[in-house]
């Protein structure tokens, strides 16, 4: 979905150019650290990848195909940074160049296509894997709803930036259930290709999987017939201080999860209480409405009502999107100051 | 064509458009964009102005219009979306041949049509004019971060070789008689997704290690500095000025 010039009107793009630019300063600070001070050449590449991924379409139906975002996918391959860097770059080419996508609109698309599906994504996969048996099969399981969540978050943030700034008054409920709609839909697809994708990555090169790495299985020695660890230099701590946390995962998510169920439930009880005062307050628009468009909606109400659930649960997922983003950047602030050294050490080593 | 040199969109030649530097025709494209999107959308005429301005741009380039029209193609998706724009707009509806439009939902497709399409065409009109190394070049020079200008140039360089190395898994999938049909094939295709990966990954690990032995130490080196005269900026500022005008009357007519 690239957003062409004239959609969005310029006090909104001009704001969404500057979350953009910001987003790219912290990305290519943090991308330096992602690649050791190989960004440049590496980073290129994994756009170029990111760009022939995009044409690797994939078929949904009879006749019909989708395609491949990436956001998803880079930032479980080369780390969240990188991950935002390489599809603005891509974003950024496809505008200048092939004139996919406005000038204008670069910002619009950058925060929606490249920002929000590549935290979201990764914050999904960071929390899931922490939840998860460390193995590489929950790698995958981790990868696949974080893809799956990615994309109509990716919907629901245009929808936003569309309310603030749409030059068109569409009704904004219609503009969120189409777009989410579609983009429930990319997204299983985009899951189960990003989820097999990241399998297949791990299954020859486990090393590069960025959102894989401390999941190495251990050494085993077979001493007299039975199976021993290696003897490590320094490995014994850091398995105990991530179990310590994996518990505060779980409670975190849960936590938030149920938080989200009651944001959710508030959230589709109000519209449905705004639409209840809609009907009294405006009968007649409402049945003339009914008039024009013919007899089988029987069902109008009901779907409305899916509706609304089903935008509740959508927020309730991105609210834990959120709170998850928001836990793990104090986790990682406070981790990081509290044992930088041997952080900068390993992020070496690998 | 020799690949890496050009992009599909280039259109060699030697007309003064495609001799101007290319952060100036940068720089003029977008402020152009900018005016336009800028515009206000009842103000018609305002945007057959623009249209006529884009021509003499073209004309001066030598840009054939079948090429830049074909071009424009990749707009349709949106025209798709805009012929919807009508149906579920809110507000007032008027009859047009028996269907039942919103007058602002016309009112918006209209103003997407025409906006987009003035975009797109100054982007092609951009891109079939310079080479893809200046349009790097301007963009430095414009204050892109010289990293992302960096990266950018590695993704332009390695694209072609990227996707040749796809065109070819795809042709060995094929000529062993497969054919991707539905979601039971989604596995294969991931796959290869996975093997392109880490062969691009491996490319970039190789090309960097080859950087580093010739003293690469994170910025590259700029040989070729362009710059621009007061002329060169006057002549390709002409196009978004002339804009401004139109944009202006616009307001106030």
């Amino acid at each position: 979905m690239h957003v062409p010039d004239g959609f969005i009107n310029p006090p909104t793009s001009a704001a969404t150019g500057v979350v953009a630019a910001g987003a790219l300063a912290v990305s290519l600070r943090g991308a330096r650290r992602e690649l050791d001070e190989r960004t440049a050449p590496l980073a290129g590449l994994v756009a170029a990848f990111i760009f022939a991924v995009q044409m690797l379409n994939f078929p949904v139906a009879a006749g019909t195909s989708g395609h491949l975002l990436g956001g998803a996918l880079a930032a479980i391959l080369v780390g969240p940074f990188t991950g935002v860097l390489c599809v603005s770059v891509v974003l950024l080419m496809q505008g200048v160049l092939f004139a996919d996508g406005g000038l204008t609109a670069l910002g619009v698309n950058i925060t929606d296509m490249a920002i929000v599906t590549t935290v979201v994504a990764y914050a999904v996969f960071r929390g899931l894997v922490k939840v998860l048996p460390r193995r590489r099969r929950s790698v995958t399981v981790a990868s696949f709803a974080a893809a799956l969540v990615s994309v109509p978050a990716a919907a629901v943030a245009f929808t936003l930036v569309y309310a603030l700034g749409g030059t068109t008054d569409v009704a904004i409920g219609k503009v969120a259930t189409a777009m989410i709609g579609v983009h429930v839909l990319i997204g299983v697809g985009e899951a189960v290709i990003t989820a097999l994708t990241v399998g297949a990555v791990i299954a020859v090169r486990p090393d590069l999987v960025h959102g894989a790495r401390g999941l190495e299985q251990r050494l085993k020695l077979r001493v007299g017939g039975e199976l021993v660890d290696v003897p490590a230099a320094a490995p014994a701590p850091a398995p105990a201080a991530a179990r310590s946390h994996r518990k505060l995962w779980i409670t975190g998510l849960v936590a938030s999860l149920v938080l989200a169920g009651f944001v959710s439930f508030y959230a589709s009880a109000s519209p449905d209480g705004l639409e209840k005062v809609a009907h009294d307050q405006g009968m007649d628009k409402k049945e003339q409405r009914h008039a024009s468009a013919g007899s089988p909606l029987a069902g109008y109400g009901v779907e409305d009502v899916s509706d609304a659930r089903l935008s509740g649960g959508l927020a309730g997922v991105i609210g834990v999107g959120a709170t998850v983003v928001a836990g793990s950047t104090v986790f990682y602030v406070v981790r990081r100051r509290r044992t930088a050294a041997p952080g900068s050490s390993t992020a070496g080593a690998a | 064509m020799g690949a890496g040199h050009a992009h599909r969109l280039y259109r060699h030649g030697h007309s003064p458009v495609h001799a101007l530097p290319p952060h100036t025709k940068l720089a003029a494209a977008f402020a152009f964009v900018v005016v336009v999107v800028s515009t206000p959308r009842e103000a018609m005429w305002a945007f057959a102005l623009y249209a006529v301005l884009l021509a003499a741009v073209a004309a001066a380039a030598r840009v054939p219009a079948r090429f830049l029209l074909r071009r424009l193609l990749v707009e349709v998706p949106f025209v798709a979306f805009a012929v919807l724009m009508p149906f579920v707009a809110e507000g007032e509806r008027v009859d047009v041949l028996g269907l039942s439009l919103s007058v602002s939902g016309l009112w918006g497709a209209w103003n997407v049509l025409a906006k987009g399409t003035l975009g797109v065409a100054a982007s092609v009109l951009l891109a079939a004019t310079t080479e893809l190394r200046e349009l790097l070049l301007g963009l430095q020079r414009l204050r892109l971060p010289p990293l992302l200008v960096q990266i950018a140039s590695f993704m332009i360089r390695y694209g072609d070789v990227i996707t040749d190395e796809m065109r070819r898994m795809r042709i060995a999938r094929e000529s062993r008689g497969f054919e991707a049909r539905g979601p039971r094939h989604w596995g294969v295709l991931a796959k290869s997704a996975g093997a392109l990966f880490i062969r691009s990954y491996e490319r970039g690990e190789r090309v960097h290690l080859a950087m580093v032995s010739r003293g690469y130490s994170g910025s590259m080196p700029v040989i070729d500095e362009v710059t621009a005269s007061r002329a060169q900026w006057s002549y390709a500022l002409a196009l978004p000025c002339a804009a401004l005008v139109v944009c202006l009357l616009g307001w106030v007519l």
